[in-house]
């Protein structure tokens, strides 16, 4: 009996159906908010405790056996992910304290944000594919009604690209999910990983597999469909945002380490070489793109494109190091991403804009917001003793053991044209001098604002957890270590979930 | 005013108006007898729920959202929120025995002659029952005041 694998499921549940029944209150909403999502890191934190001390930790609800029941299964890498949704819930919900619109908070703000949580930790703990597609609805149901809250023209745009690319996804994943039921007859994903191994059709193993990575491709944002992520990212609230770029993508990413390492090695030589290419592919034109912008969140949204590409590469090598790489990476990448984008906010909320020529001057009459942003855009650019720099370094010197060439090399160029990108933001929103003609009364100080401080304590929180990532590396590499250990030996997880066997 | 623009459908028959007096408390009846039949035979919450919901629509197009609130006495969203609710309560009891969530719990009792099974699907049923009336509700109340 482990309640802590169930309690970050069902924390989010319940704070979601208690916010709608305080529905008529938002100061309720916001309160229970913050209270639930503390109570989500907790859990988080817990289950990371007992994952280290068991390794596994596994719940059949109801009671029913596996491989028939549903199994709630966490190694190492879920419990990661679970704090690190744990640490994004509570930066939001502090955040969305101060700046979420009444008509927001009205229309559901607050539910929806529990659902997704909920879908997102369900997605992480489900130890069975069919439920890993319920939750990944869960996910995508909620996130759709957040991306269209407030009903503004681009919102709309954005949200069609977005709904049409992931229903698409889900069909795909669901036609999978029946294809490999078909054969195999089971749905655990313990069991599957058992089972594959003795098939003997690994042709249509090989199918299989590029189904299932076309879809988690397309949730991941990954080359060639990514496009519905820079195209809808920049639409919602700042809020809204930020979730979605530190924990969406992230779901989907997590999907391919799970079934990449438990499910689909039998042929590492034809999967993985083909997720190597998607890998860089990926890499560089998500870093490409971002050249091109000048609005402060596309360029963003267009670095979580690249960003996906390095934990994919960590995958794709798929030795112990690389692995280390891409599971560092993804603790590194969810806190700074986030963090970047609640900037975004700050500033927005400072001069009234995301256009880059529209902005200027922040460093002179704000400085310790400038440095704010420059630990984590530096630290995504990699630069030492940032969090970036060790997770860059961890994959490329990956790469460079199993002598991937052209795959390293354009790790380093991204790492470079990346530096570029938020230099380009530094010198356009922070450095340059004001355009004329802009409103500075808030940014100036000249305008009070009481909730801006509010707004600032999650980005200096995260701030100072990309400085611990990055200047006390040493146990967050061990526990990354632990968790590539676990997932480069899919018979643990086996085991725990299915139990002994003879 | 313009004449052309189409008039907010609202059922001026008598027949209609009179049907749904009659229909409402009926419809209601049959939703409960539908949901407590739910566990071993054809039924169950969902079923139940839009039963109910049916219902109340029945009533809301002949007598109008005014008055199909003043009738339910309670916001739809109320409803919903009070079935996720009980979903959720419904998991619990059996980790308080000491077992994994979501086991069902059973009390058995015999009433008079007839033997009476409450369980926590009980509960969960009726959970579902009141979030998908809740739902149902809201939206298409929300629906009609939009047109209005």
């Amino acid at each position: 009996m482990s309640p802590e694998v169930v309690l970050p499921i069902i924390i989010p549940l319940f704070a979601g159906a208690l916010t709608l029944a305080f529905w008529r209150s938002t100061f309720y909403q916001r309160w229970i908010s913050l209270f639930a999502t503390f109570a989500l890191l907790g859990a988080g934190v817990w289950l990371l405790e007992s994952t280290r001390e068991a390794g596994f930790v596994v719940m059949q609800m109801g009671g029913w056996a596996a491989p028939f029941g549903i199994t709630i299964v966490a190694d190492l890498l879920s419990a990661i992910m679970i704090v690190l949704t744990g640490i994004i819930g509570v930066a939001i919900a502090i955040y969305s304290m101060a700046d979420t619109p009444d008509k927001h908070q009205k229309f559901g703000y607050f539910p929806l944000m529990h659902l997704l949580l909920a879908g997102v930790s369900g997605s992480f703990l489900a130890g069975d594919i069919f439920n890993l597609f319920v939750w990944f609805e869960v996910m995508l149901l909620a996130s759709f009604a957040l991306l269209t809250l407030g009903g503004e023209r681009s919102q709309m745009e954005g949200a069609i690209k977005y709904v049409t690319l992931n229903l698409f996804s889900s069909a795909i994943f669901l036609s999978a999910i029946g294809l490999l039921y078909g054969m195999v007859g089971t749905l655990n994903m313990a069991d599957i990983g058992d089972k594959l191994s003795q098939v003997e059709h690994t042709g249509m193993v090989n199918v299989l597999a590029m189904m299932f990575l076309i879809s988690f491709g397309i949730k991941a944002a990954a080359f060639p469909l990514f496009f519905w992520l820079p195209a809808s990212y920049h639409t919602p609230l700042v809020g809204v945002s930020a979730l979605f770029a530190g924990l969406l993508t992230k779901v989907g990413v997590y999907a391919l380490y799970r079934i990449f390492t438990l499910i689909f090695i039998g042929d590492t030589e034809f999967t993985h070489t083909i997720l190597l290419w998607i890998a860089v592919l990926t890499m560089l034109t998500g870093v490409l793109g971002a050249a091109a912008q000048f609005e402060f969140r596309r360029i963003l949204s267009f670095h979580i494109v690249s960003q996906i590409g390095y934990m994919l590469l960590g995958l794709a090598l798929f030795t112990p190091l690389a692995i280390i790489g891409g599971v560092f990476y993804i603790m590194h990448h969810i806190i700074v991403k986030t963090n970047l984008f609640l900037i975004s906010g700050v500033v927005y909320r400072l001069l009234g804009s995301y256009d880059l020529k529209k902005l200027g001057g922040v460093y002179k009459h704000r400085p310790g917001l400038a440095i704010l942003f420059l630990v984590p855009a530096l630290s995504l650019a990699g630069l030492p003793p940032l969090s970036g720099f060790f997770a860059k370094f961890l994959v490329i010197r990956a790469g460079l053991e199993v002598e991937a060439w052209v795959a390293t090399a354009i790790a380093l160029l991204v790492g470079l044209l990346t530096l570029y990108s938020m230099i380009k933001i530094w010198a356009e929103v922070f450095w340059k001098k004001l355009p004329e003609g802009i409103d500075d009364s808030r940014l100036t100080g000249k305008k009070t604002d009481k909730q801006l401080w509010v707004m600032l304590i999650p980005v200096v929180g995260l701030t100072v957890c990309t400085l611990y990532i990055g200047l006390n590396g040493e146990p967050i590499y061990q526990l990354a270590s632990e968790a590539a250990d676990q997932l480069l030996n899919p018979a643990g997880y086996i085991e725990a979930v299915l139990g002994e066997r003879p | 005013m313009d004449d052309n623009k189409p008039k907010i459908m609202t059922f001026n028959t008598l027949i209609l108006h009179t049907a749904a007096l009659f229909l409402l408390p009926l419809q209601l009846i049959f939703s409960v007898f539908l949901l407590l039949r739910g566990h071993d035979e054809p039924g169950g919450g969902f079923i139940a729920g839009l039963v109910a919901s049916g219902a109340f629509v029945l009533y809301l197009f002949a007598h109008g959202v005014a008055s199909t609130r003043e009738i339910m006495r309670v916001e739809p969203r109320d409803l919903l929120a009070l079935g996720l609710l009980l979903g959720l309560a419904a998991m619990f009891p059996g980790m308080l025995n000491g077992e994994a969530f979501l086991t069902a719990q059973w009390w058995e009792f015999s009433l008079g002659d007839t033997q009476v099974k409450l369980s926590t699907v009980l509960i969960f049923d009726i959970g579902v029952y009141f979030a998908v009336l809740g739902t149902i509700l809201t939206i298409v109340m929300s629906l009609t005041e939009s047109e209005e």
